[in-house]
């Protein structure tokens, strides 16, 4: 169903030309023999589906709206557009809001959210989220490591372990909406977030871009990607869209859109643009210091965009 | 590991003098700026030095964009395959990417580690780089699967391989950066120094520089981590215009001040101020000693 190279099952530490444990070769292949894990191959148990998805549908039956936020480049806004989407919908305190990092290896939304220092606490029910405010909770890789500074260094199966525990052992509760920031690029985060919650149905994806081509050749690549596994695209963002100085006032474009930009990528893809925020040095510094944006400068032209992006994606969602 | 072994990988490695891997945890914070103004600056130090650029960020491949070969295939030779020279004719400056194996420029490649892991030994095992004296290779973000496999392919190459890491001045960006150096360590990788890119814009209208993503953050780390620094890169407008639009640029060539069949990219390069500032960078790998 997924168009995706296979094997895609190939333990990390298997022999040279492993079949893959769900193929119908695996345990019968040439390259099987001698393999220690041979007979449990061979015995047909790990040709069923992930044991973990009947526990993950458990718990999103409580989430009503599943949002990911893509983007095929790094260093676009993906973190800061999540967090200001889960800002936004906390604003409305009978709103339940979680965001869920999967960016193993450079989780962003500890810092851009204040919670940086914040260690998860297991109970009998799992994982208890780190809560911003009351009806905000987040879960991140960032609240297991011992320092910041340490590096995750794992290949993508223990990625994917970590990203099926967040999503069946988080005990988020009951969920309006669960915001998912995902890593650049198109791999084993993102296939397996949309693996594991296909059953639950995720509503759509936003993708995030900024205007230069570099850019939106990668964008252009997600979009192929949310097409070839089946993922609504709500809509493209388009992020550091003009700089305006704070001297004169003057606005000039840092990324130029050499191409077009958003629009005319939007436009060619078939996908809405959902709006443009303009680059302003205090979105970087709010994320920096863990404030929401949206409450400390709540008239500056930023907010404006960011507020009018974010209810075009719920009505998106709402359609979709 | 298996040094004295004789694989491919290891042939191939044994006529490139210098390996320079391009990291950062974070994305978006210019590293493939970073390898092909390094790539171009090394190329233009002497007349007859030859450089590499291997970009082994499998889904997202920005390189052949930015060296303005978008759209070229490679092609197959009895000695492996041949890399897309950037400067044409004079083939002293060599290409490699997932970029030009794809069949449509926005075509995804959604590949698992194992996958990714080939493609990498194959680009370092089938590429015939010949005899190269830098390769430069960028990386894609994170410290995951293709920094994981890269090293180990490398390993035969251990004593000629250095890093150079790229951030932002922002601290969000800091973090990320913060954990590819722990990274590096953890691989025992030497890292050359530490580059910080967008520090600071200067507006066109009233010349007021602005910090748009903070700046000196990159500094303050090299300085607490005890690793060289290497400059500061401001947002260069006219330098991401030119790696935006490299094609279609060189495409107009017949028509401009740079005549056909030279290397406009690089001419171009040269008159931005980024590429003064990037030549004090590059003087790091040149006072390297000569490896045979």
């Amino acid at each position: 169903m997924l168009a995706v190279q296979q094997p895609t099952s190939v333990p990390e530490n298997a022999p040279e030309h492993c079949p893959g444990t769900e193929s119908e070769l695996a345990g019968k292949s040439a390259a099987c023999a001698g393999c220690p894990n041979q007979d449990v191959c061979a015995s047909g148990t790990t040709k069923g589906p992930d044991p973990a998805l009947p526990l993950v549908r458990e718990r999103m039956t409580q989430v009503k709206r599943k949002i990911l936020v893509l983007s095929g480049k790094g260093g676009v806004g993906k973190s800061t557009f999540a967090a200001q989407l889960g800002w936004a919908f906390a604003s409305d305190p009978d709103v339940q809001t979680g965001i869920l990092d999967v960016d193993i290896c450079g989780p962003s939304i500890p810092t851009i959210l204040g919670i940086a220092s914040e260690q998860v606490h297991t109970s009998a029910v799992g994982w208890s989220p780190i809560y911003v405010q009351d009806n905000l909770g987040a879960m991140s890789v960032g609240f297991m490591l011992p320092s910041p500074k340490d590096a995750v260094m794992w290949r993508g199966p223990k990625k994917n372990g970590l990203i099926t525990q967040f999503l069946k052992d988080v005990d988020w509760g009951t969920l309006d909406y669960l915001v998912v920031d995902t890593p650049p690029g198109t791999s084993d985060e993102h296939l397996s977030i949309v693996q594991l919650l296909k059953e639950s149905g995720i509503d759509g994806a936003v993708l995030i871009t900024t205007p230069q081509e570099v850019a939106l050749q990668d964008v252009a690549r997600e979009i192929d990607f949310c097409r070839k596994v089946g993922v609504p695209v709500l809509g493209l963002v388009e992020n550091m869209a003009g700089f305006v100085c704070p001297n004169c006032k003057g606005e000039s474009q840092i990324f130029r859109p050499t191409t077009g930009g958003a629009a005319r990528l939007a436009k060619e893809m078939g996908v809405e643009l959902l709006g443009s925020v303009p680059l302003d040095p205090r979105i970087g510094k709010s994320a920096d210091y863990g404030v929401s944006f949206l409450e400390e400068y709540p008239d500056s032209p930023g907010t404006t965009a960011y507020l009018g992006i974010i209810e075009r994606t719920c009505l998106r969602c709402r359609l979709a | 590991m298996a040094v004295s072994q004789d694989t491919p990988i290891s042939r191939r490695l044994s006529h490139i003098k210098h390996i320079i891997i391009v990291c950062s945890g974070k994305g978006g914070v210019g590293k493939s700026s970073v390898a092909t103004q390094l790539a171009l600056s090394l190329y233009t130090s002497s007349p007859n030095v030859r450089v590499g650029i291997l970009d082994i960020d499998l889904t997202g491949p920005s390189i052949p964009r930015m060296l303005g070969v978008d759209g070229h295939g490679v092609h197959q030779s009895s000695d492996g395959w041949v890399p897309v020279y950037a400067d044409a004719s004079d083939a002293r400056l060599a290409c490699m990417s997932v970029g030009f194996l794809l069949k449509k420029k926005s075509d995804s490649v959604v590949w698992r580690g194992p996958k990714k892991n080939a493609m990498i030994r194959q680009f370092l095992g089938d590429v015939r780089w010949g005899e190269l004296d830098y390769l430069v290779i960028d990386t894609p973000p994170g410290t995951s699967d293709e920094h994981l496999s890269l090293l180990e392919h490398l390993s035969p190459a251990r004593d000629r391989i250095s890093a150079v890491i790229v951030t932002t001045p922002q601290a969000v960006a800091l973090i990320d950066a913060m954990k590819c150096l722990s990274f590096t360590r953890a691989v025992n990788l030497p890292v050359l120094g530490i580059v910080e890119n967008m520090s600071g814009y200067v507006c066109p209208c009233c010349g007021e520089v602005s910090n748009v993503f903070s700046t000196g953050g990159g500094q303050e780390m090299a300085r607490k981590e005890g690793v060289p620094f290497l400059g500061a890169l401001p947002v260069d407008t006219e330098l991401v215009a030119l790696l935006d639009a490299g094609e279609a640029m060189r495409g107009e060539g017949s028509g401009s001040e740079i005549p056909d069949g030279e290397f406009g990219l690089v001419k171009r390069y040269q008159g931005t101020p980024s590429a003064r500032l990037f030549g004090n960078v590059v003087n790091v790998w040149e006072d390297l000693p000569p490896r045979s």
